[in-house]
């Protein structure tokens, strides 16, 4: 546990009034606000800070606390007593946003201080919103492809979620209400899960479309016929058209990846076709192959 | 048909602590949408988290409610946004993973 700089955290000197204080925290409260940055823990870590900042320095009585023992804060208990003989002042308090500002993140610091929030702080009575969770889950493409269940464990709580098909690599969904607890009746927080999906070695994925390749054997290719090929729908029989270029590609109409939250749409599978030069020809392949040279003009 | 439901306007002032006339200013704003039916408003319980959000912005962050327009249309360029940055990183990851 580390002594925190309240007054840096502010960007203040220790010679602010109450308005500079006001203003520095506000200016910073626009800037990290959790609405105005959503999805960002950077920010809402911040945001965390400077009300916490804010907590101490807009309370005359903290403050003082703070500015007596701020960095021998381990004598705390010793001014606690010395308060307490004095008889306890009413605390000031000051103004603090909810956002998603949950009471459990005050620092170890904080708490080894003053407790928690006081009493007599504004935040006591008020409502706060939980803390949003934020977590990410890898799923594989064949599961991306079809609406299916999942159950996360987030926060020692079993969390069944429905994954409906299409959903993107990156994309994040939220759970409303599915985060931490709110403070004195406060609504909870909500949980967002971003999802990782990989691709397959042989096939990609591009929004709703999907890419592959497929091997052709060269009489095949030149002479036109049929191809069988697994894709993530099932299999389907491919009509090979004579004299089919090494590199070509065929768009299958519908027969990509599902549309997210669009039952029955989905996107095109390209194939590409890869041609293979047969090798290790006996004699007679090779001569007449060359017989076939000379008659190709 | 879209069924919808909704939430007193006074209950919901009730639970956040706020007064009503905050929620008449930002309807007059055309920021969130009121229902009137037998003489009672309601907002509606779909548009709850966004009326919160907004309410936050007007009472935490004094934000006026031209800001608060403002700041809704550029989060949701910028939403828009990361939504085309994660789509042009998958188009990446698809070339890179075929070199």
């Amino acid at each position: 546990m580390s002594f925190i700089d309240y007054y840096e955290v502010l960007g203040i000197n220790k010679n602010a009034t109450e308005d500079d204080i006001k203003k520095a925290y506000r200016k910073l409260a626009r800037k990290l606000h959790p609405d105005l940055n959503p999805n960002d823990k950077n920010a809402h870590a911040k945001f965390q800070k400077i009300n916490e900042a804010n907590e101490v320095l807009s309370d005359p009585v903290k403050r003082k606390k703070y500015d007596q023992y701020g960095e021998q804060w381990e004598h705390g208990e010793e001014y606690e007593q010395a308060r307490k003989a004095q008889g306890r002042p009413k605390d000031g308090g000051g103004q603090n946003f909810s956002g998603d500002f949950d009471e459990s993140n005050f620092s170890d610091f904080f708490a080894s201080m003053f407790g928690g929030a006081s009493e007599g702080s504004s935040r006591a009575q008020a409502k706060f919103r939980g803390q949003d969770f934020h977590s990410e889950l890898a799923i594989t493409l064949e599961e991306a492809f079809t609406t299916h269940a999942r159950t996360l464990k987030i926060h020692d709580k079993n969390v069944r979620i429905n994954i409906p098909a299409g959903i993107e690599n990156g994309q994040t969904i939220k759970l409303k209400g599915f985060g931490g607890k709110g403070v004195n009746g406060g609504p909870d927080g909500d949980l967002f899960i971003k999802f990782s999906i990989s691709n397959l070695p042989n096939v990609k994925r591009l929004g709703n479309d999907l890419y592959t390749s497929v091997d052709l054997d060269l009489f095949n290719a030149i002479l036109g016929g049929e191809k069988i090929i697994e894709t993530l729908s099932g299999k389907i029989k491919l009509i090979v058209k004579p004299e089919t270029q090494n590199g070509t590609k065929i768009r299958l109409k519908g027969k990509g990846f599902p549309v997210y939250k669009k039952e029955g749409e989905f996107g095109d599978l390209f194939v590409t076709y890869h041609i293979l030069i047969p090798t290790n020809l006996t004699e007679k392949q090779i001569e007449l192959f060359k017989e076939l040279q000379n008659i190709v003009p | 048909m879209e069924t919808k439901e909704y939430i007193t306007i006074d209950f919901f002032c009730r639970q956040h602590g706020i007064e009503v006339s905050v929620i008449n200013t930002l309807h007059e704003y055309g920021l969130i949408e009121v229902m009137l039916m037998e003489e009672k408003e309601y907002l509606p319980l779909s548009e709850l988290a966004e009326t919160e959000k907004l309410i936050r912005l007007y009472g935490e962050l004094a934000v006026n409610p031209e800001g608060i327009d403002v700041i809704i249309h550029l989060l949701k360029r910028i939403k828009s946004m990361q939504l085309q940055i994660q789509l042009l990183e998958n188009r990446i990851r698809l070339y890179e993973e075929n070199t």
